[in-house]
């Protein structure tokens, strides 16, 4: 619609091109933003600009894979990086075709909304002079006058809008036409969708701008509660303020995952499931919950996913002079299917020197040999085992630098040697401690707990998206089956007496069946009013149609 | 039954689907075969007699010439028709079996049976199938046989190279949502294979015409403009599905299960880009300049969008949507 307006500064110019003030060339550009090429261009222009995302590891996808791409691109990623390829989605290259394709969008919708409302206030059109011209037309002969046969025509023509016009002659009708357009739900239904799709835009972009997400492990026995302190991860939009997070905290008590025991799937997760209680707000009553995969926790303006779950293995920690310094739930995260997991402990409170521990857990531990290294051989816990290499020194806590908890900086560590001269190592089951060597402390396996792994999140006016494309689709429903089509009849009465009745249609959209259902609607109506037997001709029949044209 | 007996008969039921298929399919071929030879005699026929030009009916009763005779066309013209209901007959018993062993394989897994790739592919196909059936009631689709019978046997081939025994699913996809979110891809998707295969023979169909007429079995199909108008319908149709089952559906299931409604997860990019480009060609349609060979070419990648979406992206790009393996 919008692309067949010609630009007017061009018109009677000649083509050539004079300069163009301002306001012209404001005028120009935005009537070349408007219009449906340019919209179309931008959007597959945006379809082209998601692919990239599609190959290249993206930030908020998977931040773990970001890093091993740089790693085996060392030379590669950084330009990648600096194009914004590790977050295609929120780039500015792909923000800016999307808000162009969004202004180009309101930009040619609002004047067919104006035109659409004048079109629904006309009335339906005058009958072309020569029927024989349009694509479909009938014509028979009846004794019924005029006014009987277009009474007739009105009501065979149904629910279209309809204006009927006749020609008197000393007070007697003798001619007169039905006009009758319909399907003008067509173009409501293909605005609504167009509309719709602006709505899609506005809401998925209020979805990132205000809302977060944010991951966290929680052991059993633990709690969370929704501050900025307790997440591993987090990213906001950015109109979100974090002293906005909702106030809710949740303690784990039970975390139940379970997995094929035998069969050709043995060893694929079957369920998993979290249970605790819920403060939706401080001063609130606690309320029970169950998490699982595809059943979230909501609360008030957030929703808790369990995203994943592991090991934590309670571990506690006597420094060399028998004091109980540390005592803790540690997760170990999962690196493979079969929960072979990774974690550390980090003792800082252990004097002389502070410890650290670095190590596996295996939750079915098998060993092929005294020598050989165990494995894993299911995630679940049938036979769990820890192994770990231990260091004494300085952490490196204090430099003020944050450290990720799973990482051990081994820069101000030695290791302890065993007997061996090799790494110690130690290998505990639930239940069993060992000793460092020269009275430097114990460690203990006391017991072994599973963590989840929660994603919290907030995505205000998620609905929003939603109900735009579900209504833009029922839209588009609407514009694609139905199909406008103006109808006339018309009857004019002969010297002899005799009525001439002729019908014509024309499609706006072309449809292929338009000639049959002139020649139904000519024999309907020659059912109606009686007809003079002179078999009445249509010249539609004519060029017959072919069948398979439809 | 046991689980394991129904396990069984769903793959033997597959092989033998495969097979019939794969028959169904060579008949098909011989249909056209028979009919492009028919075509051929004919204006052999009809430029041996020039008085018959024009007279196809009037052939019943031409004088014995030498070189081909309509007795000639006739017989191939027989044939043809009797390898098309060969053809069509077995495409039927092929569904069947099909369908048989889809639903076996769902009492053997206790559950629908499409919850990884090896079953998107059996119960894709299948759903294709019924559909091309139902649509060949509605609008005589035949002449699409070899292409749909084609990409049927193709397709059920290569789904044993990912094949799984049936079993439980992965939690991410234990949900009703994967029951509403596939099945309306694989609808949308035979559509949009049926549309794809009416523009490959409008595009040939056009290229023929425009080189002085088709020739052989190309002129037995209906006429472009007609197969261009099944394309444009079948598309119309299967688009706002796919909108349902891309955009709708699926990131409702999506923020049930992974707390996003929309992640761009690379299925949900290319989902996104079949969407796109489908819409694209529902534009050209209706513009004045690419109407015809341009929409039809747009069609046509659209639809390898969808296709590289089920094959490339699930074996290629590590995802959430991770039911490839
Ligand atoms: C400036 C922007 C746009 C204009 C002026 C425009 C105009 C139109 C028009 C006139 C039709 C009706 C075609 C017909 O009657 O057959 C149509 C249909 C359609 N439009 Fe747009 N469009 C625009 C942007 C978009 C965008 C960005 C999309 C995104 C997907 C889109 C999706 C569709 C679809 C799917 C149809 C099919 C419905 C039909 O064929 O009636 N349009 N558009």
């Amino acid at each position: 619609m919008a692309d067949d307006r010609r630009a007017p500064t061009n018109k009677g110019r000649g083509g050539a091109a004079p300069a163009l003030s301002f306001l012209e060339t404001l005028r120009w550009a935005w009537r070349q933003l408007t219009s449906m090429r340019t919209a179309l261009f931008l959007l597959l222009l945006l379809a082209l600009a998601a692919v990239p995302g599609s190959i290249v590891p993206q930030r908020s996808v998977d931040q773990r894979a970001v890093q091993a791409y740089f790693e085996r691109h060392p030379d590669l990623a950084p330009v990648l990086d600096r194009l914004g390829a590790f977050h295609v989605y929120t780039s500015v290259w792909f923000s800016a075709i999307y808000i162009l394709l969004m202004v180009s969008l309101i930009g040619c919708i609002l004047p067919r909304v104006a035109v659409y409302s004048r079109a629904l206030r006309a009335r339906p059109p005058k009958a072309p002079r020569n029927f024989s011209r349009l694509p479909a037309s009938a014509t028979y002969e009846t004794e019924a006058d005029v006014e009987t046969v277009l009474a007739a025509a009105g009501a065979t023509l149904g629910l279209a809008r309809k204006d009927t016009v006749t020609v008197t002659d000393d007070g007697a009708v003798v001619e007169g036409e039905v006009r009758a357009e319909k399907g003008y739900l067509r173009e409501f239904g293909n605005l609504v969708f167009h509309v719709s799709l602006v709505v899609v835009l506005v809401g998925v972009a209020s979805m990132s701008l205000l809302g977060y997400r944010g991951s966290a492990i929680v052991a059993e026995g633990k709690g969370f509660s929704n501050t900025l302190t307790q997440f591993d991860e987090f990213t906001s939009g950015g109109l979100f303020d974090t002293d906005d997070l909702p106030p809710f905290s949740l303690t784990l008590d039970n975390l139940e995952a379970t997995f094929e025991l035998d069969g050709p799937q043995r060893g694929a997760p079957r369920s998993f499931s979290a249970t605790g209680t819920v403060i939706d707000a401080p001063g609130e009553e606690p309320r029970p919950f169950e998490v699982k995969v595809n059943h979230p926790l909501r609360v008030d303006g957030a929703s808790a996913y369990l995203v994943g779950s592991g090991y934590a293995p309670v571990i506690r920690v006597r420094d060399g002079k028998g004091r109980v310094v540390f005592e803790d739930a540690v997760p170990f995260l999962p690196a493979d299917a079969t929960y072979t997991s990774n974690g550390v402990v980090k003792v800082a409170d252990a004097r002389p020197e502070q410890l650290g521990f670095q190590g596996f857990f295996l939750p079915t531990a098998v060993s092929f040999g005294e020598d050989e290294i165990p494995v894993s051989a299911h995630p679940a816990a049938a036979n769990p085992l820890l192994g770990l290499f231990a260091y004494y020194g300085d952490l490196g806590l204090d430099g003020g630098e944050s450290q990720s908890v799973y990482v051990l900086d081994k820069d101000g560590l030695t290791q302890f040697l065993g007997d061996d001269g090799k790494p110690l190592r130690l290998m505990l089951s639930p239940g069993q401690s060992a000793d460092l060597p020269d009275g430097m402390g114990s460690i203990e396996f006391v017991e072994l707990r599973q963590f989840a792994r929660f994603q919290f999140s907030a995505q205000p006016g998620v609905m929003i998206p939603l109900w735009g494309v579900s209504i833009g689709v029922l839209g588009l429903v609407l514009s694609l089956t139905i199909r406008p089509r103006r109808t006339w009849v018309r009857a004019r009465r002969r010297d002899d007496g005799v009525t001439v009745v002729e019908i014509a249609a024309l499609d706006r959209v072309p449809r292929s069946d338009v000639a049959q259902s002139v020649d139904d609607l000519a024999a309907r109506l020659a059912e109606r009013t009686g007809h003079t037997g002179n078999d009445y001709d249509t010249a539609s029949e004519a060029e017959p149609p072919k069948k398979d044209e439809g | 039954m046991t689980l394991e007996d129904w396990a069984n008969f769903s793959n033997n039921a597959v092989a033998a689907a495969t097979a019939v298929l794969a028959l169904a399919w060579l008949a098909s071929v011989a249909q056209w075969a028979f009919g492009s030879k028919a075509v051929r005699v004919e204006r052999a026929v009809a430029a041996a007699e020039p008085a018959l030009v024009g007279g196809g009916s009037a052939s019943s009763n031409a004088p014995a010439v030498d070189g081909p005779s309509s007795a000639d066309r006739e017989a191939a013209e027989e044939r043809s028709d009797l390898f098309g209901r060969i053809a069509f007959s077995l495409t039927v018993l092929g569904f069947l079996v099909l369908l048989a062993a889809v639903v076996a394989r769902g009492l053997a897994a206790e559950r629908v049976p499409w919850g990884n790739m090896y079953e998107f592919a059996t119960t894709g196909i299948c759903v294709v199938l019924g559909g091309y059936l139902v649509m060949d009631v509605l609008m005589k689709v035949r002449w699409l046989a070899p292409i749909v019978l084609g990409f049927a046997v193709v397709v059920l081939g290569l789904s044993m190279t990912v094949y799984v025994p049936a079993g439980p699913l992965v939690p991410a996809l234990d949900s009703y949502w994967l029951v509403i979110h596939v099945i309306s891809a694989m609808v949308a998707g035979a559509g949009f294979l049926v549309g794809a295969g009416a523009s490959v023979l409008y595009l040939l169909r056009t290229r023929a015409d425009a080189r002085g007429g088709a020739k052989g079995y190309l002129s037995r199909l209906p006429s472009a403009a007609s197969m261009d108008q099944l394309a444009y319908r079948v598309t119309a149709f299967s688009f706002p599905v796919w909108t349902f089952a891309a955009l709708i559906s699926g990131p409702i299931w999506a923020e049930h299960a992974w707390g996003r409604p929309w992640g761009w997860d690379p299925k949900e990019v290319w989902a996104f880009i079949t969407w796109v480009a489908y819409a694209g060609y529902l534009h050209a349609r209706a513009t004045a300049g690419w109407k015809g060979k341009a929409a039809a070419i747009l069609s046509l990648i659209a639809f390898a969008t969808f296709l590289f979406n089920f094959v490339g992206v699930n074996l290629f790009f590590p995802g959430l949507h991770s039911y490839a393996k």
